[in-house]
């Protein structure tokens, strides 16, 4: 066992674990947010999807050891409101059918638009083929990043 | 009994944790003076007494949804059935998922059922409450009820223009009779049914809100990791525990027992933590000598070798009219072929999982992902010996269900590792556990016959399934002289009129437990029978969608859905060299969708899906954005069955562990979907969760023919090298 001070959607966390245990199941046992999903425990599935440092990784196979300095962020700390332009996005488009991946698949989405603000369907394609999603809503996906992508045109417009 | 039945309140109350409430229609249905569900699956059976409507006095409106969400929209579509008729809108109700209660009648997902099996008696159900609060709101104005009338929760004075809340009218509509015949809305001023109301679920699922039964936590909960061993039929020997109890966190090890359809038994190890993490090292730990009583020398090619050999045998008719024998024999265009389809599994993206706590007093609560808490009470009183009355259950979101999640397995070994440990214990399946022990869809390889007539018209046809059997798979005493009708599902039931047919079905046993898949059998026999129906075109010397509609001289459902296709797909609009279109469509018991599906192709042998349509037929529609959403569903899912690796056995054990060599489709794979609904009103509403699966796979079977020349027989086919 040993002690981590996580920084996650701004909060600090203190907790004791095995140095091995993989980030997921810090985040949902020891720090109690449900959000991010387990699904394969292989990095395959991307169901586990959080950002550290902005860029998306696989929560199920990353050690909590390795996370010392990094800033995580979850489903949980994308916004307050569910107002972040891909939820509305996703909720505009109806994207999720059980909804299980769907916590990964828009924080691969936030991480895609963050680096390319404007993606055509080829930068989807590779953005988001790290997650699976059973119910088969690929298309809504496409739509809906689409979509976020003029919201959050329209934002930067308005901020301006 | 009289359609009024009295509920009781209080027990009511205490079974739903509400307090306050205020008004609690009572409505009965047995099917005789109530109002009538259609019985059309097998799953349903007539509800007694449905207290679906709560009404409180600060005027909060919950509405019971009986039919467990796993991404097939009945959180919005039944409470929206009901609100419709209630005349509130969406947003001023909260809905409530039903927990196994007597009152609510079966409450079970499953076999597109839902919608269809509850239209009629949910819409009257709304209404009743309407009208006895209008009445209500009459009484207490002392004016005419035909002056009065319902709107977004009020009533209102027509002449005054006076008007009293829901909330304000409930205790007293409450005392008020039920209407034996409710006056149902004209469909034409419907304002939720018809229309693509957005899903209250969707809100909670993209922020991590939504709570599955993986996201589950009781006071003084453990985690367990369990130990089963892969090939199926193996008795557990001997374990050595002494290094799982060393790592930290680990608090037991004890032996389980996975009960497979309440019948079929496996051994099962826990090792019980306080977290998952150090349950599932404690696992790896485990030391385990297993007796695998020859299984492990099962394997899949022998197996398909002994259903190939099992072709040769007559089998049981299901279906015999004209004379089949005498025109294939003496007709003087004939075909034969073989199809084969493989095992695949569910997959759920929420791997099973459950928490249960077996109480001191002997009760049993359980917090579940679940299609059905009725199969949850049913599992678990009949595996574990104790009533339906101490058993309550907890149903979560479901993470996808697909015919998996109708199985209490997972329910039921978990409550009795929690019997054991004597506290809530949380159990997770790996994605290892989940993929390689099963139920699996089961395989069927189908041997075909056809015959045609000079003329070019199909003359005699010939199905004949040989598959492992889900009844004997399920029933230990299935009655194997008896054709088993759910592996011969929709075989007979096709509208061609093909004068000569006689089907046949051949049982083969298995050991391997297999159950229903999305589209149940439909799911691998659409593929022989329509790919089939393609071959017989293709010697005839006619176009495949020209070739079915001939069969279909008289007015039929198929008939309006290949023409659409027709017209949707532009069908005789030429493709560039080296495309191609394929079209299939298959009617069973949970409705009807045709397909087209058009391919492109290059000389590597790589071929590519372009697009779908898809023309699924409803009658009535309640969510037309949801039934998109399912029938692009059903596609994906059609297309992994048929392209992916599906599950092959080796050693006795599945080859696939993980979704490295299980894959599934991913976003780069996904073609362009187009779903067309029809929806003309017609008296039967059919089924929307299952029917968009089955026509994928032969439409796309026979646009890789008409792409390449090259016959697909048996899947799933590698997209990426056609041979």
């Amino acid at each position: 066992m040993a002690s981590y001070n996580l920084m996650i959607n701004d909060h600090s966390y203190s907790v004791d674990v095995d140095p091995q245990m993989p980030l997921l199941w810090v985040i949902r046992d020891f720090v109690g947010l449900k959000g991010t999903k387990f699904g394969c425990g292989i990095a395959q599935c991307g169901a586990c999807t959080v950002h550290m440092d902005g860029n998306p990784v696989r929560s199920c196979t990353l050690p909590v050891s390795a996370m010392a300095g990094h800033k995580i962020t979850t489903i949980e700390g994308i916004s307050t409101n569910i107002d972040h332009p891909v939820q509305k996005a996703w909720i505009e488009m109806q994207v999720p059918q059980c909804g299980y991946c769907h916590s990964g698949q828009i924080m691969s989405a936030v991480a895609l638009l963050k680096k390319n603000p404007k993606p055509d369907d080829a930068a989807i394609d590779i953005g988001m083929q790290g997650n699976i999603c059973r119910c088969g809503t690929y298309q809504r996906i496409r739509k809906a990043i689409h979509r976020a992508s003029e919201l959050m045109a329209t934002e930067t417009k308005k901020a301006f | 009994m009289p359609a009024t039945a009295k509920l009781d309140r209080r027990s009511f109350l205490k079974m739903t944790g509400l307090s306050g409430t205020a008004f609690i229609l009572g409505f009965y249905s047995s099917g005789e003076k109530g109002a009538t569900i259609v019985n059309m699956s097998g799953l349903e059976e007539s509800v007694n007494l449905t207290p679906y409507i709560i009404i409180e006095k600060t005027g909060k409106i919950i509405i019971m949804n009986p039919r467990p969400e796993m991404g097939q929209g009945t959180y919005q579509s039944l409470p929206s059935i009901i609100a419709e008729e209630l005349e509130i809108s969406i947003d001023q109700i909260s809905i409530k998922q039903t927990s196994g209660e007597k009152e609510f009648g079966r409450q079970v997902s499953g076999g597109s059922s839902s919608v269809r099996g509850s239209y009629t008696m949910l819409r009257k159900v709304g209404a009743s409450a309407r009208e006895m609060l209008i009445k209500a709101a009459s009484e207490q104005w002392n004016v005419p009820v035909g002056e009065c009338y319902a709107e977004n929760g009020k009533v209102f004075h027509k002449p005054s223009g006076k008007n009293i809340s829901y909330g304000e009218l409930a205790e007293s509509a409450s005392k008020l009779e039920v209407p034996k015949e409710p006056v149902l809305k004209d469909p034409k001023d419907f304002k939720l049914i018809g229309k693509s109301i957005h899903r209250p679920d969707i809100n909670l699922k993209v922020s991590g809100r939504a709570v599955f039964g993986m996201d589950v936590e009781v006071p003084g909960m453990a985690y367990a990791s369990v130990e089963r061993c892969p090939v199926f039929g193996s008795k557990l020997l001997n374990y050595d525990d002494s290094e799982a109890k060393k790592i930290k966190g680990v608090q037991q090890v004890v032996k389980a027992e996975r009960v497979v359809f309440g019948k079929t038994h496996y051994d099962s190890i826990a090792v019980v933590a306080d977290n998952y993490w150090a349950a599932l090292q404690g696992r790896k730990a485990l030391k385990v000598q297993w007796d695998y009583q020859g299984n492990d020398k099962f394997n899949s090619n022998d197996y398909e070798q002994s259903l190939r050999n099992l072709a040769k045998t007559e089998g049981l008719i299901v279906h015999n009219s004209g004379d089949f024998d005498k025109t294939f024999a003496e007709s003087p265009l004939t075909l034969e072929a073989f199809y084969e389809t493989p095992m695949v599994s569910h997959s759920c993206m929420e791997p099973m999982n459950c928490v249960a706590h077996w109480k001191e007093d002997n009760t049993i609560e359980v917090w579940v992902s679940s299609q059905g808490p009725s199969l949850i009470k049913d599992e678990l009183s009949r595996t574990l010996g104790v009533s339906q009355d101490s058993v309550k259950v907890n149903i979560m979101f479901n993470g996808g269900g697909f015919g998996r999640r109708l199985q209490s397995d997972f329910a039921s070994e978990t409550a009795m590792i929690s019997k054991v440990v004597g506290k809530p214990v949380k159990v997770i399946w790996t994605r290892e556990d989940d993929t390689q022990l099963g139920p699996f869809r089961p395989m069927t390889f189908s041997a075909m016959k056809g015959a045609i007539s000079n003329d070019g018209k199909a003359v005699a046809f010939q199905h004949k399934v040989i598959s492992p059997s889900l009844g004997a798979s399920r029933n230990a005493t299935f009655d194997k002289t008896k054709p088993d009708n759910s592996m011969v599902e929709g075989i007979s039931d096709q509208k061609y009129e093909i004068p000569n047919m006689k089907n046949s079905y051949v049982l083969a046993d298995f050991h391997i437990p297999i159950s229903a898949w999305r589209s149940v059998t439909s799911s691998t026999l659409a593929f022989a029978h329509e790919c089939f129906i393609d071959e017989m075109a293709v010697k005839a010397n006619k176009d495949p969608l020209a070739f079915r509609l001939e069969m279909l001289t008289t007015e039929s459902d198929t008939k309006k859905v290949l023409n659409k296709l027709k017209e949707v797909s532009e069908w005789d609009k030429p493709l560039p060299k080296g495309w191609g279109r394929g079209i299939a469509q298959y009617e069973f018991f949970a409705g009807l969708c045709g397909q087209v599906v058009v391919v492109s192709s290059k000389a590597t042998g790589e071929v590519k899906v372009e697009k779908v349509y898809a023309v699924i037929d409803l009658g009535t529609v309640v969510n037309p954005d949801n039934v998109k959403a399912q029938v692009e569903g059903g596609i994906v899912m059609g297309l992994v069955a048929a392209t992916k690796d599906g599950i092959r056995f080796e050693n006795g054990k599945s080859v696939q562990t993980n979704f490295h060599n299980n894959r599934m489709l991913r976003i780069n794979e996904m073609p362009e979907i187009e779903v067309h609904i029809i929806a003309d009103g017609g008296p039967t509403i059919k089924g929307v969760g299952e029917p968009g699966l089955p026509p994928l796979a032969p439409a796309l079977g026979n646009a890789i023919y008409a792409a390449t020349g090259k016959r697909m027989r048996r899947l799933p086919v590698d997209l990426s090298k056609i041979s």
